[in-house]
């Protein structure tokens, strides 16, 4: 501890005093990191149940107009993403590099697929004049303007979410070129762990997305 | 001390009860069933949160200190929501004469 | 030790180790980063300075001659958002709290330095965009935003200046979530929790709020982003909105905010009260548990801005109640430094004289908040001057006591140099005085119904207005002295040795300034905080210097 030039573990930070203290910080900040997406979600989900409890019939009829077929194969679309980068975490502790890389290519894939479908959804929204602010006509059941103020919810909370994805997106090109290089172990995958939480996280905010905004209006026949 | 490894077979199980529940909460969405459609909805929701964060993101396995963080967070966005709502549902208690 | 640490060739430390534009502004050293916090919060501090000065010449005389109704708007404004957002609440934790906790805790460095950097520059940009906001004509809604004047009717550069608070924002949560990994996982071996220093105590509390307020924040000023460019939104009552939702949202941050600016100085404060009377701060345990109860019953009372809102009548007195709640752990905190005073060794200097400051500051704003809590009271005060003191004694009387205090204490590990003690007690004095004459008399003319945000008011009000402009030409001159004589002392002052104060604490177990690494040998700590013995006085042993 004393000397730093004694032989340094590898992926060791000069500030530290072993890689078991490095681990336990990444995660330890990731999971504070966490908390603060928690709470900047945590205003807009209250901004959600507020107005949605103030206008329950207007949110209803606004959100039977929704896809939930896209919005719950997107659902099962990230699912699949977090198994994936969960069998990535595995492969990178039992130090699979082979594997390990197929699944974090497999993770992308899926989060690219759910932007993909997440773009389709937006461009249908556009073509059917359901953006709030720009050029929006409701002719359905509901108020139109509680209707808008749904779509305006919709595209906010949809929109930071696939925001997070992107971030994701990155986050993982940048582990997955780390991972061809050969530079984690069995003994330092810290990055892939940490990198797995932001993911999983975001996988989160989507369950919770998905019925709040396509399902309470699928009881309405439309 | 070196991190719990969670087997395979874990990450399947989870994945499967994910998937199960998702078709769970469409289904259920398909009837009418007033208030109770919200409540359903969250709950399933909530369980697969926790399953996701319980396997997925090895809190199980993890120090108590995570778990403090990880119940931090919750505890403060209900705090955020109770206190506000409590505001909002209180307010038509006392009719102002026009 | 002061001799020994002069025998020495030239010795390497932070300061000395690189030099060169680039060795600073691409540093990772927490030391390093701290100064980068240091100048730039100072340039806010008299940036919003220079609008405090405006404000008050207006308000001199009764009527508005000086600039326009517009015009003073804009400054009361712009005083408030780069005095909060940019001065206040990044003061003492970025730059004390930046550079102590490492030597404190007898690390190497925070847990994440380059995160530590980039929090700097996430600062930078948000302070950039906010002055370019300022330079094109600046905003006029006041600091607080609110709706629906901010999204729709104000014709100021609301989105530039949001936008710089916005990302402002997250340097403050880095810092946080920082400054709280650091704190679990990098102490030195045998440093438990319950031999932290006080200081590192309010930072670890002052971090939970950071990390877990910020964001709300940081979503509420997008969402009124949003509404100002899409003209429609949440908080729009053309689409069944309401506009006090962003009232709640922005006080779940803003009022934890000012326990971002007075926890830090309370835990100054505490360093300072112990080491002054060398003795342990009486009940420790009570005091640093205090801290997080603030932290905690701190998120539990935003209500209270909002008594005159829509806000409903039994929310009101929810969040009254839990207002009250809030004064019993500070009033733990304040008896336990007067009961540490009581047949204490106490050395009359400068960080004393402002702790003294601090103490009866944050007594007089903090029981004038008891005032503003109690439903009825509130009524008739809210909006009016007394609210203006009552922050004012809690942020600038509390935070700045604090915050200049901690800089004289710490001034000699930080620039290995002392400064001139005669000169910093006048500051000190003057300071004290302008401070009380310029605020005090808003208390009386806050009661008497002068509202605050006006640029004009009766003929009765003017005697005491004179005297606040007064008192605030004293405070700003007592301000100005302290940037002279420190600046003057980097390089006069007479060096300092490792611990000029005899005091108690790991960062004075290491040379002034002290080196790139912190300490040679990561210190083993066997000691109780604060554990003052007669020994202690005469060998605090520097294991810097082997």
């Amino acid at each position: 501890m004393a000397d730093t030039h004694t032989a340094t573990p590898y992926g060791l930070a000069h500030h530290f005093d072993d890689v078991e203290q490095q681990r336990e910080a990444g995660t330890l900040g990731m999971w504070a990191f966490l908390i603060t997406e928690i709470m900047f979600f945590g205003g807009l989900f209250l901004a959600y149940i507020l107005y949605r409890s103030t206008f329950p019939d207007d949110f209803a009829a606004a959100s039977a107009h929704l896809d939930w077929k896209l919005g719950g194969t997107n659902t099962g679309v990230l699912i699949c993403s977090s198994l994936t980068m969960a069998m990535a975490v595995y492969h990178s502790q039992t130090g699979n590099k082979k594997w390990l890389i197929i699944c974090l290519l497999l993770t992308m894939i899926l989060g690219a697929a759910f932007l993909g479908i997440k773009a389709y959804e937006y461009h249908d929204k556009y073509v059917s004049h359901l953006i709030p602010g720009f050029d929006f006509h409701w002719t359905g059941h509901g108020s139109p303007k509680h209707v808008e103020m749904f779509y305006y919810l919709y595209f906010v909370m949809t929109g930071i979410h696939a925001l997070h994805m992107i971030i994701g997106l990155g986050i993982m090109t940048v582990i997955t070129v780390m991972a061809r290089r050969g530079r984690f172990t069995p003994e330092y995958y810290a990055p892939i762990e940490i990198s797995g939480l932001y993911w999983h996280f975001v996988d989160i905010v989507w369950i919770f997305l998905f019925p709040l905004l396509y399902l309470l209006g699928a009881h309405i026949h439309h | 001390m070196a991190a719990h490894i969670v087997g395979k077979k874990t990450y399947f199980g989870i994945f499967g009860a994910l998937m199960v529940l998702t078709a769970v909460t469409v289904w259920v969405a398909n009837f009418d069933l007033g208030r109770w459609n919200a409540v359903a909805a969250l709950t399933i929701a909530v369980v697969k949160g926790t399953l996701v964060v319980l396997y997925f993101m090895h809190v199980r396995y993890s120090s108590r200190l995570t778990w403090v963080f990880v119940s931090s967070g919750l505890i403060w966005l209900i705090v955020l929501i109770a206190l506000t709502l409590g505001d909002y549902m209180t307010r038509g208690w006392v009719k102002i004469a026009q | 030790m002061e001799s020994e640490v002069q025998n020495k060739a030239p010795r390497t430390h932070y300061i000395n180790a690189r030099y060169g534009l680039k060795s600073w502004l691409f540093t990772i050293d927490h030391k390093r980063i701290a100064l980068l916090y240091l100048a730039s919060i100072t340039f806010f501090f008299f940036l919003g300075g220079l609008f405090a000065v405006l404000i008050r010449l207006e308000l001199l005389t009764p009527k508005g001659d000086l600039v326009q109704a517009e015009t003073y708007n804009r400054f009361f404004t712009m005083h408030g958002v780069v005095m909060v957002f940019f001065f206040l609440i990044p003061a003492i934790p970025a730059t004390l709290g930046n550079f102590l906790i490492p030597l404190m805790i007898g690390a190497r460095d925070l847990a994440f330095p380059r995160l530590n950097l980039l929090s700097w520059y996430i600062y930078v940009v948000g302070a950039v965009f906010t002055l370019i906001a300022i330079v094109g004509g600046g905003v006029d809604t006041g600091w607080t935003f609110y709706t629906p004047y901010s999204t729709t009717y104000s014709n100021g550069n609301v989105l530039l200046t949001g936008i710089g608070i916005f990302i402002t924002g997250f340097s403050s949560i880095l810092t946080g979530l920082n400054f709280i990994v650091t704190i679990h996982t990098m102490r030195a071996p045998g440093l438990s929790w319950f031999r932290l220093p006080l200081f590192v105590w309010s930072h670890y509390a002052t971090s939970l709020i950071m990390v877990l307020g910020t964001p709300v924040i940081a979503i509420t000023i997008l969402l009124l982003a949003f509404e100002r460019i899409a003209h429609v939104g949440i908080f729009d009552p053309k689409l069944g909105g309401d506009p006090v939702l962003f009232q709640h949202l922005f006080w779940f941050y803003s009022h934890p905010a000012v326990y971002i600016m007075v926890l830090p100085a309370m835990g100054v404060i505490s360093e300072l009260v112990a080491n002054m009377t060398r003795k342990n701060i009486f009940g420790y345990k009570f005091v640093a548990l205090a801290s997080i109860a603030i932290a905690i019953f701190g998120f539990l009372v935003w209500g209270h801005h909002m008594f005159v809102s829509t806000q409903s009548v039994y929310a009101g007195m929810i969040f009254s109640i839990l207002s009250y709640a809030v004064a019993i752990p500070s009033a733990v905190k304040t008896f336990n430094w007067t009961a540490t005073l009581y047949k204490g060794s106490i050395s009359y200097n400068t960080p004393m004289l402002y702790a003294f400051g601090f103490i009866g500051f944050f007594i007089i704003g903090g029981m004038t908040g008891l005032f503003l809590a109690a439903l009825g009271l509130d009524i008739h005060v809210h909006d009016t001057y007394f609210v203006v003191a009552h922050f004012h004694y809690i942020m600038v009387g509390g935070t700045i006591m604090g915050y200049l205090g901690g800089l004289h204490y710490w001034w000699p590990k930080i620039s290995g140099r002392m400064y001139p003690e005669g000169w910093a007690r006048f500051a000190a004095l003057v300071i004290f005085v302008g401070f009380n004459l310029t605020f005090f008399p808003q208390f009386l003319l806050g009661y008497q119904g002068m509202p605050r945000r006006y640029y004009a008011y009766p003929d009765e009000f003017q005697v005491l207005n004179v005297m606040s402009s007064a008192g605030a030409s004293i405070l700003g001159v007592g301000y100005l002295i302290p940037m002279v004589y420190l600046f003057w002392s980097m390089r006069y002052g007479p060096k300092a040795g490792s611990n000029p104060w005899g005091a108690f604490g790991l960062e004075w177990r290491t040379s002034s300034p002290p080196p790139t690494e912190n300490f040679k040998v990561t210190p083993v700590v066997t000691w109780e905080a604060y554990e003052f013995s007669p020994v202690e006085e005469t060998e605090v042993i520097d294991i810097s210097t082997p």
